[in-house]
């Protein structure tokens, strides 16, 4: 087995470079060695043929919930890994919401080790505050010392003001990335479901978008004295769009996300009470889920993330008002996606900046490009294959994905982590 | 061929009874029929008739209920049904899981028919998804109670002598009432001019999209009207803060002779029940025999569901066409 693989006749696709062309690119050593229209190898490479499918980086996905630690029955490491690499996804940010809470350097590294035996990157996001109880601050410093990039609460907010002012002053010291959750609890704890005539007809209690906007209107309000890095978890509404584009405008050092559940559906996906639509932020309005998809056109949104969610059947076969909220995603994110490009509200590069170079520019990896000293970290995908997405085909453990049956165009057909092919159909 | 030969023959085309949403005029219509029918049995003094034998009705109630269940046990023995009870304290049964489970238990009974009360909206429908008999949905949540816009329907029609064209103001608590949930869709379909009337607080301003007329002053909306309908007011299930006291929610939105006069002279009064006297309506309106159809909703109550048990299960019996 020679060091070197050469995978020859792959249309790459780089977004930081702009590069579309069909060409070569070499991995070694778990980096990429070189890559260009003609390549020299060694003679004794592997070559690999992609038939001029494509190739990018692999996808950095900036938010996903594990089983572990605590709650395996859920979801493994392993089996979240395997889901990814089917979904071409090399990188998988971990955020702190498990059994067991990691908001101390002794978790991460616990998460760090179990996830050695895992296929595909795992980067963990640790607690910004203890227990995410939102009252005092986790060991931001030491964490950040021993190399943990970003903190987020996951799908809880820092609601008090005070304490997220001072977490923000904090984190400007060692440059840590913090993630924030948008719900204001008093407006959210409540409600299922994005509130509106649907929610009035359905009898469900509603979470208005305000609730979403009003974190986000007071968290750019506090950053205006710091110089965090900040990024808003997810925004799934026309007001939250506008105010970020107006902190974007002023120059601020901030960023966002998106849910591919927020762009691809809105809140009638509801109907009859399908449990695998429950997710937070909600679903929103279809006006809404448009000027979502306008917003990750004109760069106001930076990343799409799968939001990957992995709950129990059990928790999910109750009535919509009990059911646990969370839906799958891992392996539909790029499919799902595609349909912006298919739909020509986006160009494919563009796309894909939101899944690979955004992300890791935002978290401070280097990853998610095509260049020389690189992770060989790739995704080669054919854009057109047809598919139906299918729960029962799934790889991930828990099948509670809202696009099940749905018609889509993309298909995964090899993964790539530092150069080893660890997915591949 | 005659109205009662018509009603006779005729099929309900869902198997289950989840909600008005969804019904035509004409199923409605037939309900209604078939139910002055039965108001005319329950006025005899043999008040019993065997379609039903050989048939089990199973009402579960998930929420504490005295009136509904018993208008439903009443309704099923009326008919020839063998009728079982089985209630849960809120406390004990209120995870899906269990539902689900003793929704699988019952099936294994082989129920003919299944009365469900839960407090979650969408909970019947679940239920309804994993059992084979016909399910009767008799509250879920804030989401509909079926039987009950139809018992006000049948009020209406034999008080009025007709539902389309009249105006109907629904008044109080909307935001947590599957009354009026049920109700806006059932006048909206039967061609009635519908208003709610409440604190914005308590009324969605998006029930305009459910086809009703929005208004926050009791007098504004009650102008005109051939129908009030008063809900309960359900403070269990406000956390805080919907509206700063009794006496100022009774003074502006409570139902009193004050407030009635500019109401059509002969507007008849309802009310779902149970009432909170001195809180949404005024104990000598409540209790005006000429204005007041309180008691008459009672008695249709039973009526509209003996209709509902023998439609749901004409397939299975053979009967009608």
């Amino acid at each position: 087995m020679s060091a070197y693989t050469l995978y020859k006749n792959a249309r790459l696709l780089d977004p930081e470079s702009g590069l579309d062309m069909i060409g070569q690119i070499m991995a070694h050593k778990g980096k990429i060695a070189d890559l260009g229209k003609e390549i020299t190898a060694p003679n004794n490479a592997n070559i690999i043929d992609c038939h001029g499918k494509c190739l990018c980086p692999g996808l950095i996905d900036m938010r996903v919930f594990v089983g572990i630690p605590g709650a395996d029955y859920k979801d493994t490491i392993e089996n979240t890994g395997d889901a990814a690499a089917a979904g071409g996804v090399t990188t998988v940010c971990v955020q702190p919401v498990t059994d067991q809470i990691m908001d101390d350097m002794a978790r991460v590294e616990f998460l760090e080790n179990r996830a050695k035996k895992a296929k595909v990157n795992f980067i963990p996001f640790p607690a910004i505050t203890k227990q995410l109880e939102g009252k005092e601050m986790a060991e931001i410093g030491l964490m950040s010392k021993a190399g943990v990039k970003a903190f987020t609460d996951g799908n809880k907010s820092i609601a008090n003001p005070a304490l997220m002012s001072r977490v923000l002053k904090y984190a400007s010291m060692f440059d840590a990335l913090i993630i924030q959750h948008l719900a204001v609890p008093e407006l959210s704890e409540n409600g299922v479901m994005n509130a509106g005539a649907l929610a009035t007809r359905l009898g469900l209690p509603g979470i208005p978008t305000a609730a979403e906007t009003i974190m986000l209107e007071r968290d750019i309000r506090l950053l205006k004295s710091v110089s965090t890095r900040y990024h808003a978890a997810q925004i799934t509404c026309q007001d939250s769009i506008e105010v970020m584009k107006a902190a974007k405008k002023n120059k601020m050092n901030v960023t966002a996300g998106v849910a591919i559940a927020h762009f691809a559906l809105n809140e009638y996906a509801i109907e009859e009470y399908r449990t695998f639509t429950k997710i937070s932020p909600p679903l929103r309005s279809e006006e809404d889920r448009v000027a979502v998809v306008s917003a990750l056109k004109d760069g106001t949104i930076d990343v799409i993330v799968s939001g990957h969610d992995p709950e129990d059947p059990e928790s999910k076969r109750v009535p919509y008002e009990l059911a646990e909220a969370g839906v799958v995603g891992l392996e539909t994110m790029l499919p799902v996606a595609l349909e912006l490009y298919h739909n020509g509200f986006m160009s494919l590069l563009d796309l894909l900046a939101k899944l690979t170079s955004n992300p890791a520019k935002i978290i401070g990896l280097k990853a998610g490009q095509l260049k020389v000293g690189y992770p060989a970290d790739f995704c080669i995908f054919d854009p057109d294959a047809p598919q139906r997405i299918d729960p029962e085909t799934m790889v991930s453990l828990t099948k509670n994905t809202p696009f099940d049956g749905r018609p889509v165009q993309g298909r995964i057909l090899k993964t790539i982590v530092a150069g080893e092919i660890i997915f591949e159909v | 061929m005659s109205e009662a030969d018509n009603t006779a023959d005729f099929i309900f085309p869902h198997q289950h009874l989840l909600g008005i949403e969804g019904l035509k005029e004409q199923d409605i219509n037939h309900i209604l029929d078939l139910a002055d029918q039965y108001v005319e049995q329950n006025r005899r003094t043999n008040k019993k008739t065997d379609i039903l034998t050989g048939l089990t009705q199973i009402n579960l109630f998930f929420e504490n209920s005295t009136r509904t269940r018993m208008s439903f046990e009443l309704a099923g023995k009326r008919l020839g049904a063998d009728v079982i009870n089985m209630s849960s304290s809120g406390s004990s049964i209120t995870k899906g899981e269990t539902l689900l489970d003793t929704a699988s238990t019952l099936n294994a009974m082989q129920p003919d028919l299944l009365v469900v009360r839960h407090g979650s909206s969408g909970a019947v429908m679940l239920l309804s998804r994993k059992v084979n008999c016909a399910v009767l949905n008799a509250g879920d949540g804030k989401h509909e109670h079926p039987t009950q816009a139809l018992l006000d329907a049948l009020t209406i029609r034999r008080r009025k002598g007709k539902i389309a064209r009249l105006t109907i103001a629904i008044c109080g608590d909307i935001l947590h009432s599957r009354v009026a949930r049920s109700n806006i869709h059932l006048l909206n379909i039967m061609g009635a001019r519908v208003r709610v009337i409440g604190p914005a607080t308590l009324v969605p301003e998006n029930l305009k999209e459910l086809g009703a007329e929005v208004f926050h002053d009791m007098k504004e909306g009650l102008k005109g009207c051939d129908v009030v309908m008063m809900l309960r007011l359900q403070t269990e299930r406000m956390k805080g803060g919907y509206f700063p006291t009794i006496s100022e929610y009774f003074t502006l939105y409570g139902l009193d002779y004050n407030k009635l006069s500019v109401a059509k002279p002969d507007a008849m009064i309802m009310h779902p029940g149970p009432m909170n006297r001195g809180v949404e309506i005024d104990a000598e309106v409540a209790d005006d025999l000429t204005r007041s159809a309180i008691k008459e909703q009672v008695e249709m109550g039973v009526a509209v569901r003996m209709a509902c048990l023998d439609i749901l299960t004409r397939k299975k019996r053979g009967a009608g066409k």
